[in-house]
């Protein structure tokens, strides 16, 4: 059974008194523990995409269903709660949290979102910062380390929950070429070790060759789909 | 729970000056309130003590009609020995009651035998009247502290003015109420401070001397002043006295008696009216203090963290959670403004006393300031900002919790 079900979702945005067609008629299937990369100029609506599989935006019409949940259907809390159980992120600009160091930030959705008990809370973050080769840096905070280090916070950040579907959109934007592999590397490691279903969203054509599926993006609409070696279950 | 203050704290800490700006207000707001309450609360409380203490009582019975005469001291309204015994006897029972004095109020004619002037004078027994009134021993600032039959304890300024000292033999002379004239020869036995207020310029003389001036066939009382254990109790006391006392009706049916408290018998009660009610406007300002600076320092909380509400709402933060770390910033900023006010506050009051800053009241001259911080003004004055605090922080949390995940994480 496909992890992500998209049939026909349609994305429109009015802009004063003209309506944008971000995403136009767009069906798609994702299965679990995949590593799928969705590619494509900007505006192509890469990022429209990848916020209504995590329910951060609804489409205008047709159905989604993300882990057997019609996503569409949810309302504000329980999106908030689906997000929290189903879904990790990884973002652009890190998105850490300031005031929290490396271990806290890791922790926040086992404790703000989960309300895990601590030795379990204790146990996943710990295994996660070993993972991630952060755990010297525990203690530090976000201004305390560099681009690639914050990325990796968020990578553990996004997979302390044991999600089934982690979406990153641009994850390695803002990093140099050599972290960015890291990164994405590191990714698919944790894919490998966790399996979870990673997405993100790139279009560094470097990048993008480390997919294992590939789906093409322009204008709204799905115009490739490719499949690479390595673990293809797309 | 402790969590969203941990986080709540860091968050105040990351803008330190603005953070201390912000509890700098709230504490300036505090220390002016608790000082503004001690000082004035204290000026009241020692306002009120002062003329109930020196010679109103707490409460006072007349026969009805007495208070709306009170000027002219009226012998006709005086209380006749039946009502007398039924007064004394309700009083008995009543187990509040500190103490309490019968007088016998009266005009007459002063005499050093060079010069006459008026005086009004209280016929009382001394140990009754120094037991109600325990300031009036006090005010003896000549003389002994006591009344013997045949003495009289005259005020001040007629000392002055007649050049009368303690020793001196003077005649009052009075008009009993039938109209016939009687005097008699008195012994000064001592000179009162003036005080200010309702008889604070009376002279005192043994209650049998009042009944031999005024030749009454039997004792006769113009008022009973009382004093209760607790002066708090003050309105339960008298509402229930006024019950009982209503109880007891003359030949027509009608009530005999009236009773009054210190509030109704003196105009200083609407001084420490003013008192109160600026003292509301004082609060009334701190609120204002407290609700626009939690405010304005919470919406600016929620604008610079827009990316950041859109991140922990995208990873699963329920709205009700992240309302709640914005409200508990608001709470901790209240928290430490009303502690460290609170700390001032005592601090400057205790300074103070310490500088013994004195102040004259009425005839009275320097009256040492002791200002006093009740534990119920601070609790209530922390409360008020802890809870405008909240209040202050609610608009700017809700707002955060209600924005779109989607919207915040687009913000630059």
């Amino acid at each position: 059974m496909a992890l992500i079900q998209a049939e026909n979702i349609r994305k429109d945005y009015q802009t004063g008194e003209v309506s944008v067609h971000a995403l136009k008629a767009v069906s798609f299937e994702i299965e679990p523990a995949s590593f799928v990369s969705f590619v494509g100029p900007s505006g192509s609506g890469k990022t429209t995409l990848l916020n209504l599989i995590g329910c951060l935006d609804r489409p205008t019409g047709g159905r989604l269903t993300v882990a057997d949940t019609d996503t569409i259907a949810l309302d504000r809390k329980q999106s908030a709660a689906f997000r929290g159980n189903t879904i990790g992120f990884i973002f652009q600009d890190f998105n850490l949290i300031p005031v929290l160091t490396v271990y806290e930030n890791i922790e926040y959705p086992l404790l703000m979102v989960q309300n895990t008990p601590a030795e379990e809370r204790k146990t996943r973050v710990a295994a996660l910062l070993k993972a991630v080769g952060m755990s010297e840096q525990k203690d530090k905070y976000p201004d305390q380390i560099s681009g690639g280090q914050k990325q990796r916070v968020a990578v553990a950040r996004a997979l302390v929950t044991n999600p089934k579907l982690v979406l990153a959109d641009e994850p390695t934007a803002n990093l140099d070429h050599g972290t960015a592999y890291m990164v994405i590397n590191l990714m698919k490691k944790m894919r490998d070790e966790f399996k979870t279903t990673f997405i993100f969203s790139t279009h560094d054509q470097k990048i993008v060759g480390e997919a294992e599926i590939i789906y093409s993006l322009e204008d709204g609409e799905l115009k490739d789909r490719q499949v690479q070696g390595g673990n293809n279950n797309g | 729970m402790g969590n969203l203050f941990k986080i709540a704290v860091r968050n105040l800490l990351r803008y330190k000056r603005r953070t201390l700006l912000t509890a700098s207000l709230i504490t300036i707001g505090v220390v002016f309130v608790l000082v503004f309450m001690s000082v004035s609360g204290s000026f009241k409380n020692m306002m009120i003590g002062q003329i109930t203490d020196s010679m109103l009582g707490h409460v006072q019975v007349h026969h009805r009609g007495y208070v709306a005469s009170i000027e002219n001291l009226p012998l006709n309204l005086n209380l006749k020995a039946d009502a007398v015994q039924r007064v004394e006897a309700v009083l008995h029972d009543r187990t509040d009651i500190a103490a309490w004095s019968p007088r016998i109020k009266f005009g007459g004619m002063f005499s050093n035998f060079a010069e006459t002037t008026n005086i009004r004078l209280n016929g009382v027994i001394p140990e009754k009247e120094f037991a109600t009134v325990p300031l009036l021993s006090s005010r003896i600032i000549e003389g002994g502290k006591d009344l013997k039959r045949g003495g009289i304890l005259i005020p001040e300024l007629l000392a002055k003015g007649m050049k009368v000292k303690v020793g001196d033999v003077v005649v009052i002379v009075a008009t009993n109420k039938d109209g016939s004239v009687n005097g008699k020869q008195f012994k000064v036995g001592g000179i009162l401070q003036s005080v200010t207020g309702p008889g604070g310029r009376d002279g005192y003389i043994h209650f049998d001397d009042a009944v031999e001036v005024l030749r009454m066939e039997g004792p006769e009382v113009s008022e009973f002043a009382i004093r209760l254990k607790k002066f708090d109790g003050l309105h339960g006391f008298t509402a229930a006295l006024e019950a009982r006392l209503a109880q007891e009706l003359n030949k027509e049916g009608k009530p005999i008696f009236e009773v009054h408290t210190w509030e109704q018998l003196s105009p200083f009660y609407n001084v420490a009216r003013m008192i109160d009610v600026m003292t509301f406007f004082i609060k009334l300002m701190l609120i204002a203090i407290v609700l626009i600076s939690i405010t304005n320092v919470m919406i600016m909380a929620v604008y610079e963290r827009i990316r950041e509400i859109g991140t922990i709402a995208a990873i699963g933060t329920l709205p009700g959670t992240i309302l709640s770390m914005f409200v508990i910033e608001g709470f901790c900023l209240g928290i430490v403004g009303a502690v460290i006010g609170n700390i001032v506050g005592i601090a400057v009051v205790s300074f103070i006393n310490l500088s013994r800053i004195t102040f004259n009241f009425g005839m009275q001259q320097g009256l040492v300031l002791q200002a006093t911080t009740k534990p119920a003004d601070l609790f209530i004055i922390s409360a008020t900002v802890i809870v405008v605090s909240v209040i202050a922080s609610l608009q700017p949390a809700f707002k955060a919790s209600r924005m779109e995940p989607i919207e915040a994480l687009r913000h630059v």
